[in-house]
């Protein structure tokens, strides 16, 4: 892939994604499981993997991946996004994978990736705590050596299948530091004792959130404890990786959003003429491309910079995350619009997708956080 | 077409440029060399000056330009949408007589499609012409005609069938501009310059075999011109700075670029200088500030967005999808752009923003920016039209109600002009 197109292979990857997630998770399918408590379906999620192996494709083959890279990735999300599909790939293949691919050993990586990479075990990333901060230096939780090993005090919240997961990366302080010393990644499995996991009830269904409870938990270190600063660093790089899936996730609920509304306002008729004739709805569609397309090619590029090492990624995935940010809930808003009535109903399809704008506009940050990354880095 | 790489075309052209490019040529002299080796173009056909040379892959050769400090061929104005019309729909006699003295800047153009009565419905043209003996005569006025009066040859776009519904009775000429039947009026701007002008033609002669396209086919013709310039408003729109270095060909473009190009020198203004933001930011202080530290972000966003959607545009343009209506996205993008950017500019420079020339920020620059942005949005099809353009030829909405289509021309109502 280079920055502005797709290889032929990869559009070929889109084209049977598309197609296998259209035949097999319909829109009943999501409203199904988001009215479930764990929010997705390990039957399915095996099943996806077996046919399509989505959750290995950027995991190094070593460690039972596919060898693939952020392209691909941006593909799988954007392709998730666009159906809306109920699955624990942003907590499990994006978020934590590429935080055990960022700070773990070799020997951790060998362990841990295979069955996370095969979707056999579910993992998540807990980094975020009550405050709602995205930044590390927020971290309160502490990690304290006990008898050889550590164990876990504090709380995380907001987090992604937290609730679910198998297996959790957690991001903790030693006590008595403070800033971007002293962090440290820790696994801990989702039953282990001292751990309480609470679902939170969210205004997106579709994306679940959890809040775990650490009562002096038995953790497992993650990474070499030696490097102060090293955990920050990796941090930092899964966060931007994430912004830049999440981004592709959500141009792709955009544009979806976008010609659903679009196929509405050519069936609607009104006043003798279907509405899709009254100019101010055309205009309203032109302007509505004109944002998704913009928010694509940022989302787009910003995959292939994380996959050309672009020293300019960290601007550039804020950026892309910004704009993602705007544009999907904004095209939620006037999809809803367009849809008159029946858009404000539980019944139709639209509402889905704008709660799930909402909710991936906060997630890692919204679009003010992120344009003042951008300017931090490209203004200082 | 043999296997072309991005890195042989880089060698190729930095070869013929190391074995070629001498400052001390004159600029005509220099960019004939361009037309002949096909490096001026290397897109357009081998035939016509040029080397067929996937679109994706100009860049390439422009960055080895740019490297060596080598001058182009002539790229400012309306030559260059005037040769893409001419590579369309010209025979081989248009192209041997126009498209060289195009790239060389021998040949200025303007065109004549806007009339008082007729803009954003540029098929509701009045202007007409008339077959008298084996002459075209043309009679009527244009207007907002940008660089007429330098212009050596006008595109012009005249009704020659009143009875045929209005696209069907349109025609399409190459006017020559040095007769007396045609008189050039320079308007003044709201920022005070004179790029466009009224034209008038009174019993204007243009000798048959200088019509592109046939007979009654002027308003595909017109599409094609009109499609370019879309196009060419995308984020990807750059401007000749001309270079301070020394050299025959360098003095010379200076020269073209303060005398010829003399009334477009506002024309960098009117994008909004997004260039000069982060720079005027640091310089004023307000990068500090958190308001316009948000304002310059999403400026930045929605035109490096606007960039790189105008290269997935052309990338898919090199990979054979023929140019298409998709260019009214880029244009569109590039008028949310300069608002912007003038609404920053001026609000980073406070009370300043208010002066003009020599009392002004950047001998009144950043004034002029807002001035100069409003063209951005009516220029080469407004707003408006762009949205209707996107919504009916790429989203397939139904089209807005004609009430003028399915009649004689000579019934439809129209404007009165005095
Ligand atoms: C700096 C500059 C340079 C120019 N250079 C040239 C040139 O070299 N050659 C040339 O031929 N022309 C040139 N033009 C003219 C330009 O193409 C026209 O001004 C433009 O197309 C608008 O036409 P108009 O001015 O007649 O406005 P109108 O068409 O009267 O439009 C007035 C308003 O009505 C709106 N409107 C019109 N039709 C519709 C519709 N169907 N739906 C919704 N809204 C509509 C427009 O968007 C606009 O807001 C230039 C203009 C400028 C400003």
């Amino acid at each position: 892939m280079s920055k502005f197109s797709f290889s032929s292979e990869q559009d070929e990857f889109r084209t049977n994604l598309r197609r296998y997630l259209a035949d097999q998770v319909p829109t009943r399918e999501v409203r199904r499981l988001m009215e479930t408590e764990t929010g997705w379906d390990r039957a399915f999620w095996r099943r996806l993997n077996d046919d399509l192996g989505v959750a290995a494709i950027h995991i190094p083959e070593q460690y039972g991946g596919h060898g693939f890279g952020f392209g691909e990735l941006g593909i799988v999300m954007e392709e998730l996004g666009r159906a809306l599909v109920c699955v624990p790939f942003l907590s499990s293949a994006v978020l934590a994978a590429n935080a055990i691919l960022n700070c773990g050993t070799e020997a951790e990586k060998r362990l841990l990736l295979p069955p996370i990479a095969s979707g056999e075990s579910i993992a998540t990333l807990a980094s975020t705590e009550d405050g709602g901060s995205w930044e590390a230096t927020a971290t309160t939780l502490t990690a304290t050596p006990s008898g050889g090993g550590f164990h876990l005090s504090g709380h995380k919240s907001f987090i992604v299948d937290g609730h679910s997961a198998d297996l959790i990366v957690v991001l903790a302080r030693a006590p008595g530091t403070s800033g971007d010393v002293g962090l440290s990644f820790f696994t801990v499995p989702g039953d282990a004792p001292g751990l309480t996991r609470r679902p939170l009830q969210s205004m997106d269904p579709t994306r679940k959130l959890a809040r775990l409870e650490f009562n002096v938990v038995p953790a497992t270190p993650l990474g070499p404890l030696t490097d102060s600063q090293g955990a920050a660093a990796a941090f930092a790089k899964t966060m931007t990786q994430a912004s830049v899936c999440l981004a592709n996730e959500m141009v792709g609920g955009a544009d979806r959003l976008r010609e659903d509304a679009l196929a509405y306002a050519m069936m609607r008729m009104q006043f003798g003429r279907a509405i899709a004739s009254f100019q101010s709805m055309k205009h309203k569609h032109a302007d509505m491309l004109l944002e998704v397309e913009l928010a694509k090619s940022a989302a787009y590029y910003a995959a292939a910079a994380l996959d050309d090492g672009d020293d300019d990624v960290i601007a550039i995935a804020a950026l892309a995350k910004a704009t993602a940010s705007d544009t999907y809930l904004q095209t939620a808003i006037h999809a809803i619009q367009i849809h008159g009535g029946i858009g404000f109903t539980w019944d139709n399809d639209t509402h889905l997708w704008f709660k799930r704008a909402k909710s991936s506009e906060v997630l890692f940050g919204d679009a003010a956080h992120h344009r003042e990354i951008m300017i931090r880095n490209w203004a200082a | 077409m043999s296997d072309v790489t991005e890195a042989s075309v880089r060698a190729e052209v930095s070869t013929w440029l190391a074995a070629n490019w001498n400052p001390a040529l004159g600029l005509v002299e220099w960019r004939n060399k361009l037309a002949e080796s096909g490096w001026g173009v290397p897109h357009w056909p081998k035939q016509w000056y040029g080397r067929d040379l996937p679109v994706g892959l100009v860049p390439v050769v422009e960055e080895e330009f740019k490297r060596l400090g080598a001058v182009g061929v002539a790229k400012v104005g309306i030559r260059v949408l005037a040769a893409a019309t001419i590579l369309a729909h010209g025979n081989d006699m248009h192209k041997e007589k126009f498209l060289r003295r195009i790239l060389t800047g021998e040949d200025a153009w303007c065109q004549l499609f806007s009339e008082p009565g007729s803009g954003s419905d540029a098929a509701g043209a009045v202007t007409r012409a008339d077959l008298r003996g084996n002459q075209w005569i043309v009679n009527g006025q244009k207007v907002w005609t940008s660089g007429a009066q330098k212009a050596h040859w006008g595109l012009l776009l005249a009704r020659t069938d009143w009875d045929k519904p209005k696209h069907a009775g349109l025609s399409y000429f190459i006017i020559d501009m040095h007769q007396p039947g045609v008189k050039v009026q320079p308007l003044k701007q709201m920022n005070g310059h004179a790029t466009f002008n009224q034209v008038f033609m009174t019993d204007a002669n243009v000798p048959p075999e200088l019509m592109l396209g046939r007979e009654g086919e002027g308003w595909a013709v017109t599409t094609t011109t009109l499609m370019h310039e879309r196009r060419g408003a995308d984020a990807l729109r750059s401007w000749a700075m001309g270079s301070d270095q020394m050299g025959r060909a360098y003095e010379e473009e200076r020269k073209e670029i303060s005398v010829d190009l003399a009334p477009y020198k506002w024309y960098p203004q009117r994008a909004g200088r997004v260039d000069l933001l982060l720079p005027r930011a640091r310089e004023t202080g307000s990068i500090d500030d958190p308001v316009i530290r948000q304002e310059l972000a999403k400026l930045l966003i929605m035109s490096k967005s606007a960039e790189w959607t105008a290269r997935r545009a052309r990338a898919a343009q090199a990979e054979g999808k023929p140019q298409g209506p998709e260019g009214s996205l880029g244009k569109l993008a590039s008028s949310h752009v300069a608002r912007l950017a003038a609404r920053i500019h001026t609000q980073m420079t406070g009370a300043n923003a208010l002066l003009t020339g020599a009392d002004g920020v950047m001998d009144g620059l950043i004034a002029e920016i807002l001035v100069s942005v409003p063209a951005t949005s009516i220029a080469g099809g407004t707003d408006e039209i762009q949205r209707n353009i996107i919504a009916e030829r790429v989203l397939k909405m139904p089209r807005e109600l004609a009430v003028d289509t399915n009649k004689p021309f000579r019934d439809v109502p129209r404007n009165i002009v005095s």
